[in-house]
């Protein structure tokens, strides 16, 4: 337990080995300067005892709220007293299904939990089981794995950009990052079959191999995207109105943000250098050269800049794993495991009988249980999986970050106009059905 | 004199037959711009945002605006329990009737124009431009009660903004007016007109300009300035609980708002009906300039995300108020020195 907790009281790395290097050495952050330096929000009155309030409740049907959440509010005029995040509109059960399904058939479940990041959700289960059967992914498959994460991160933020900023009222930028998101979901259409939720990773692998002529559509992407971002950044960063509505807007401190658990971009945008990639690489992550954007403030802008810096660190990552892509197998040769290939079947007789068992039990893990965390695009992915040693796990548990980022929410409209709250939820990114799964 | 001035210069001297076939004109033509400036929205934001926009119904989408209006007089109007279901009933109608009243004095060409019996305007009015204020602050009441009666929160809290928004921005719309005023010395939107015949208003008052557009969007409720309907953050605003038509009347009377300060914008600052070409040509050129004007408006939707409210109100106070101000003292103080 030596090197098991990092600085900041990181958690402990269950089943890969501790690192040798402390992470504060690790670490490769870039923080985003800033000239302002806003000390205290502009607006807000006291409290006056006489002063009239009343409760809204905002959702689980309203435009803004991302999905089905539901806000208590007590409004003073237009100023927020109190607000308390009510959740379970989309529950549906997901954790307890995956209970009754044979592993490989957990993947698509999962997926659906955080909808638009399905690659990190599947990636976090398929890690989760790949540890407990102590299974070697093949270098490919792993930066195969690395690169439709990256674009997904680039895809999830995309729309993360896109809702926010027609949360703030400007509804043309929704259809210019619809329009870009739509190019990843092209690339993962031709290399997985499906747009969304394509059940591409498997246990050991990926389940099918690139196909030619992807890795050209691929840096096509990489060339084109940063000139759109650039883009965007000249219409939103120098338009007075949007920097008004960011800056200096739900400034949370750093140690708050950390005391509630918060990850990913928003704990970024405090000041906090903590990314999981970087952490605890997994899945080769080691081997990229990326930057971690560190925000100085912890407002909306710096949670905006925080991400717009990470769809460029995650466009390097996806050149680099293109560039170094190794050769070999995109799935592990273990036929306990993963499915053998379909032309084997017909020549020999073990290739059918692993078929048919995977196929139709599918594989067993051994009695233990394990959390893998990842680096989704909204925090900390993490997946709990118990094994009993049957083909079904006996409990699958995702510690969604939109979930636990939810309790930022309160803190940060605590005292804020109605507006605010409005983009601070945009800014918080949560996906209700990662929240409730 | 040898020849009398037509008798159409000094007011109220129309026949009144005459009178009425202008009012029917008038309300027709502008009933009819306000689908129009619908598609074209619809059509413009479409291509703004890399879309098509409406293209379904009728040729390019024309009948568009159509279905929509078929649409929504074949809904149930709904009223909440908590509503004052007769002033949900009349709130639209103060909204529709004080925007298309204030038509009646925004002027498509002179005495002259196409005859010399008659001006191409409703009435031309001595008070001019301080009956669109008047009419301009009545309108608020549309919005006021709509929102209150709703017994809806979200309208409410519509309401108190757009209460709170109209306001405050109704004096800056009307200081920024004043130094035309001041330089044409006259009240009276023709006469106004008539004064920019060597150069139009838009160049010696380009502040008293930039104030009357951005607090026209504040008027009109457009975004930027979109606060009273913020869909984002009140669902819709004070007309939330609304449905069918009565919905469709506040969005009409926001569309034939927009045309209304796109035509005293035009009158004000853009010489009015003056444009080169034949006099039977000044309607036509008062129609294009308030087209022009009502594409920006759809532009700057399409551009700009939406101030918060107390942004509003310290921009229309500590900005538009004190620059407007200072404006009228400048023009003032120029006109007597000249």
């Amino acid at each position: 337990m030596t090197e098991q907790t990092g600085a900041n009281g990181a958690p402990p790395q269950g089943g890969i080995d501790p690192l040798a290097v402390p992470y504060r050495q690790r670490e490769q952050s870039i923080t985003l300067e800033r000239m302002d330096r806003p000390d205290e929000p502009v607006y807000g009155t006291e409290l006056e005892p006489e002063t009239e309030l009343f409760t809204v409740n905002m959702g689980p049907h309203h435009p803004a709220t991302h999905g089905v959440l539901r806000l208590l509010l007590t409004l003073e005029g237009e100023v927020v007293r109190s607000c308390t995040p009510l959740i379970g509109y989309v529950h549906t059960g997901i954790e307890k299904s995956c209970e009754d399904q044979s592993y490989w058939k957990v993947i698509p479940f999962v997926e659906r939990m955080d909808y638009l990041s399905y690659y990190f959700n599947a990636m976090a289960f398929c890690t989760a089981v790949e540890r407990l059967l102590e299974e070697e992914v093949p270098p490919r498959a792993q930066y195969l794995r690395v690169i439709h994460l990256e674009l997904n991160r680039i895809a999830s933020h995309l729309f993360w950009l896109g809702t926010s900023a027609l949360d703030l009222g400007a509804i043309s930028f929704l259809w210019y990052c619809l329009r870009e998101r739509d190019k990843v979901l092209d690339l993962f259409e031709m290399s997985s079959g499906q747009r969304m939720h394509p059940r591409y990773f498997q246990v050991g692998g990926v389940i099918e191999d690139i196909p030619p002529g992807w890795e050209r559509k691929v840096r096509e992407f990489i060339a084109y995207l940063p000139s759109r971002l650039d883009e965007y950044e000249a219409i939103l960063d120098r338009n007075e109105i949007v920097l008004r509505r960011l800056k200096g807007v739900a400034i949370v401190d750093r140690e708050t943000v950390k005391g509630l658990g918060v990850t990913g971009p928003l704990l970024r945008a405090a000041g906090e250098p903590w990314d999981l990639r970087k952490a605890m690489p997994y899945s080769s992550y080691d081997h990229f050269d990326f930057k971690i954007p560190v925000g100085t403030v912890g407002d909306h802008y710096d949670r905006y800049r925080v991400r717009m810096a990470e769809m460029r660190e995650s466009l390097k990552i996806v050149e680099q794993a293109l560039d170094g892509l190794p050769e070999g197998p995109y799935i592990t040769q273990n036929r306990k495991v993963a499915l053998p290939p379909r032309h084997e079947l017909a020549t020999s007789m073990e290739a059918l009988i692993h078929h048919f068992k995977l196929v139709t039990e599918g594989f067993r893990v051994p009695p233990s249980e394990t959390y893998a965390a990842i680096e989704a695009p909204r925090g900390e992915l993490g997946c709990f999986v118990v094994a009993d040693g049957s083909a079904k796990p006996a409990r699958v548990h995702m510690r969604d970050p939109s979930f636990v980022n939810l309790q930022l929410l309160p803190h940060m409209a605590q005292g804020s106009l109605v507006a605010d709250l409005i983009a601070s939820i945009a800014m918080l990114d949560p996906i209700l059905g990662g929240i409730d799964r | 004199m040898s020849h009398a001035a037509p008798l159409a210069v000094v007011n109220y001297s129309e026949d009144w037959w005459i009178q009425i076939l202008k009012a029917i004109v008038i309300f027709l033509v502008v009933l009819q711009i306000v689908p129009l400036v619908l598609l074209v929205e619809r059509k413009l934001l479409g291509r703004f945002q890399s879309r098509y926009g409406p293209n379904r119904v009728g040729k390019f989408g024309l009948l568009q605006p159509l279905a929509d209006v078929l649409k929504l007089l074949s809904k149930e109007q709904a009223t909440p329990n908590t509503a004052v279901p007769w002033m949900m009933a009349i709130a639209p109608v103060i909204s529709i009737f004080t925007a298309t009243a204030t038509l009646a004095i925004i002027p498509f060409g002179d005495v002259g124009s196409w005859g010399d019996h008659f001006g191409l305007y409703g009435i031309d009015v001595s008070i001019g431009i301080l009956y669109a204020f008047a009419f301009g602050a009545l309108a608020f009441y549309g919005l006021m009660l709509g929102g209150w009666a709703s017994g809806s929160k979200y309208s409410f809290l519509g309401s108190m903004r757009s209460a709170a928004q109209l306001i405050s921005y109704e004096i800056a719309l009307g200081l920024s007016l004043l130094g035309v005023v001041i330089q044409a010395g006259s009240l009276s939107l023709t006469e106004i007109v008539d004064a920019q015949r060597d150069y139009w208003f838009v160049i010696s008052q380009f502040v008293g300009f930039l104030i009357f557009t951005v607090a026209g969007f504040a008027e009109t409720n457009r975004p930027p300035f979109d606060l009273p309907e913020a869909e984002t953050e009140l669902v819709s605003g004070y007309n939330t609980e609304f449905g069918g038509m009565r919905f469709g009347s506040f969005f009409m009377a926001e569309y034939i708002n927009m045309i209304v300060i796109s035509g005293i914008a035009a009158t004000m600052f853009l010489g009015g009906w003056h444009g080169p070409g034949p006099a039977a040509l000044d309607p036509l050129w008062m129609l294009l300039k308030i087209a022009g004007f009502l594409v920006f408006f759809i532009w700057v939707r399409a551009t700009l995300p939406r101030l918060r409210y107390d942004q509003l109100m310290s921009f229309g106070w500590k900005v538009l108020l004190p620059l407007a101000t200072l404006n009228v003292l400048v023009t003032a103080i120029v006109v007597v020195v000249s």
